[in-house]
């Protein structure tokens, strides 16, 4: 009964507008959006020379992001806990328990999915398509835009996937971010706490929150994607 | 007579391996000129060199008089462009590939409009505007990919192997418009071919390719004509055979390519000769059957080469002919590795030189 009650109450908090489910949310929208931003802006470019050139080497560099995609979200996060901490490298920067340091950690977890998927991606394209950019009259830049068009879903799919990722991970927000009420709480952190606290409605309308954000996302792509190719 | 390029003492290694010797060749304005030779002779390597997607390793290239140098070579590109062998298309509407170029050189919406709709118009694909570029037939493709180098009206457009991966009908329509741009637009082509019978009717000059060195370079009459010997030496040209020939009582010839093996011309020649015979006029079959045909081969099938629609076959008689048949047929008749089959084409189809 504790539980349906739970789900109701949950209901009635999510349809109310509850300002601190409101907050969180955005918080957690705002903090995984901004590190899948950092994470493209730095992963497609290294998506796009690993995909395209060839390198000694170059095997070792996939393997290490293929193998970076499953770390522990609490492994890395100790390690950042560790580089942002008063006595760290970066201690002076006073990132600890900050937003932004969510999302540099977020960021750094995520590009080895962007990177792996969007290599993929790239590989897959045509190899003959940037010489064919370039004959057409394409600058080396142009060229490689094009190629990044042919693979244009699998870096959706990258990019989404990513964030999926970010959002639902709970290693790294809690131990640099801290889930301090009102600054650092998000979807997950706070769920992880409020339940330890006996505050189940609070943690049932939150987790809602995230299955439907995650769903509501990766199928909007999903159907943007499937209109893009029938529209063609 | 201006040439639009020139190759000087052009060398291109790839990794120790030679693909260009020593190559000097020259391109006139308005021509068509056709590199003729075996795969891996590195024509498609001298068309790229043209098209400046490839830098020589030594030697110097000429365009409209002037040397290209390597920080030229970015922007030389946009004066001469090339048609790959297997069609590369954007993931896009047949109106986006033919726009690309256009779009990148920034023109006018409406003019890009116009010249998409009169390119396509020159490779007869009128209103195929919207249609999913990949959704199209092979020889579609391969319009759609001529139209989008036509369209950048290039002083130099550089063709490798144009017609190597069609059915014969769709083959003549591209040479018929091969041969219509460079009439109506005075565009100076070069193409890469294997094809004799493409290399004779098409070109005005041609030029010989072997392993990375061009041997003769002359109008189809001198090459077909007086330079038989050296096509001869061309064993890896599909179905070029050199033998005796002699007059019969009733008019054709014969000749006798060796290892027991007569082919029956109907035009009259006597002495050493070439002859060839284009892999599309070869019939095959896999039973003898009666027929006007004066050439009748019993072979097995040595090599089986899928082009897509159409299947290439090498088939030993005594010596290798490649014979051209639809997919369809092949699938039809079962044929295998080793199959036994027999081979008969037309007295008329053998051309002498």
């Amino acid at each position: 009964m504790e539980i349906l009650d739970g789900i109701v109450k949950a209901f009635q908090l999510i349809i109310s507008g509850d300002p601190r489910v409101f907050e969180i949310t955005l918080r957690s929208l705002f903090v995984s959006s901004a590190a899948t931003l950092f994470a493209v802006l730095w992963g497609i470019p290294m998506a796009l020379f690993l995909g395209t050139k060839n390198f000694r080497g170059k095997f070792f560099v996939k393997g290490f992001f293929n193998t970076m995609i499953g770390i522990p979200t609490v492994g890395l996060g100790l390690i950042l806990f560790l580089i942002f901490s008063k006595a760290g490298p970066f201690g002076m920067l006073r990132l600890l328990y900050t937003p932004a340091a969510i999302i540099i950690g977020e960021a750094i977890l995520i590009l080895p999915i962007i990177v792996s998927f969007a290599t993929t991606a790239i590989e897959s394209v045509d190899p003959e398509i940037m010489s064919l950019a370039k004959t057409l009259g394409a600058s080396d830049d142009q060229a490689s835009f094009a190629v990044l068009k042919e693979a244009l879903n699998g870096i959706v799919i990258a990019g989404v996937a990513s964030f999926n990722r970010a959002i639902a991970e709970l290693g790294i927000a809690l131990m640099v971010g801290g889930n301090i009420a009102g600054w650092t709480e998000v979807l997950t952190t706070t769920i992880s706490n409020e339940t330890a606290k006996g505050n189940i409605e609070l943690s049932i309308a939150l987790g809602i929150t995230l299955l439907i954000l995650v769903f509501g996302i990766t199928l909007a792509t999903m159907a943007i994607s499937t209109l893009r190719r029938r529209r063609k | 007579m201006n040439w639009i390029a020139e190759l000087k003492d052009i060398t291109k290694t790839f990794n120790g391996i030679t693909a260009l010797d020593n190559v000097n060749l020259q391109i006139r304005e308005g021509e068509i000129l056709a590199l003729l030779g075996p795969n891996g002779s590195g024509k498609t390597t001298l068309l790229k060199i043209l098209a400046f997607l490839e830098k020589p390793s030594k030697g110097e290239v000429y365009f409209c008089g002037r040397k290209v140098t390597e920080k030229d070579m970015k922007q030389m590109r946009r004066e001469s462009t090339m048609v790959f062998q297997r069609t590369a298309l954007f993931n896009t509407t047949v109106y986006g590939n033919v726009a690309y170029g256009l779009k990148v050189r920034r023109l006018t919406k409406n003019r890009i409009d116009a010249d998409v709709r009169k390119a396509l118009k020159l490779v007869k694909l009128e209103g195929f505007e919207k249609r999913f570029a990949k959704e199209l037939s092979g020889g579609e493709q391969q319009r759609v990919a001529l139209a989008r180098a036509l369209v950048l009206n290039t002083k130099l457009i550089l063709l490798d192997e144009p017609t190597a991966n069609l059915d014969p009908k769709t083959a003549l329509i591209m040479e018929e418009i091969i041969s219509e741009v460079n009439r109506e637009l005075k565009t100076t082509i070069a193409m890469a071919t294997h094809n004799m019978f493409q290399a004779k009717n098409l070109p005005h000059r041609i030029a010989l390719i072997n392993n990375g060195k061009i041997s003769e370079v002359g109008t189809p009459t001198e090459i077909f004509g007086s330079l038989s010997k050296t096509l001869a030496s061309f064993a890896a040209v599909e179905n070029t055979f050199s033998g005796n020939a002699k007059v019969m009582e009733n008019g054709t010839t014969l000749v006798d390519i060796g290892n027991g093996v007569q082919i029956e011309a109907s035009v009259q020649s006597s002495g050493e000769v070439s002859v060839f015979i284009s892999p599309e006029d070869i019939i095959l079959s896999k039973s003898r059957f009666a027929s006007s045909a004066r050439n009748l081969f019993k072979g097995k099938i040595i090599e089986i080469s899928d082009l897509g629609s159409v299947v290439r076959l090498e088939v030993d008689v005594g010596k290798p002919f490649t014979v051209q048949i639809t997919k369809r047929s092949f699938k039809e008749m079962e044929l295998n590795l080793n199959s036994e089959v027999y081979l008969a084409f037309k007295a008329s189809s053998v051309q002498v030189v």
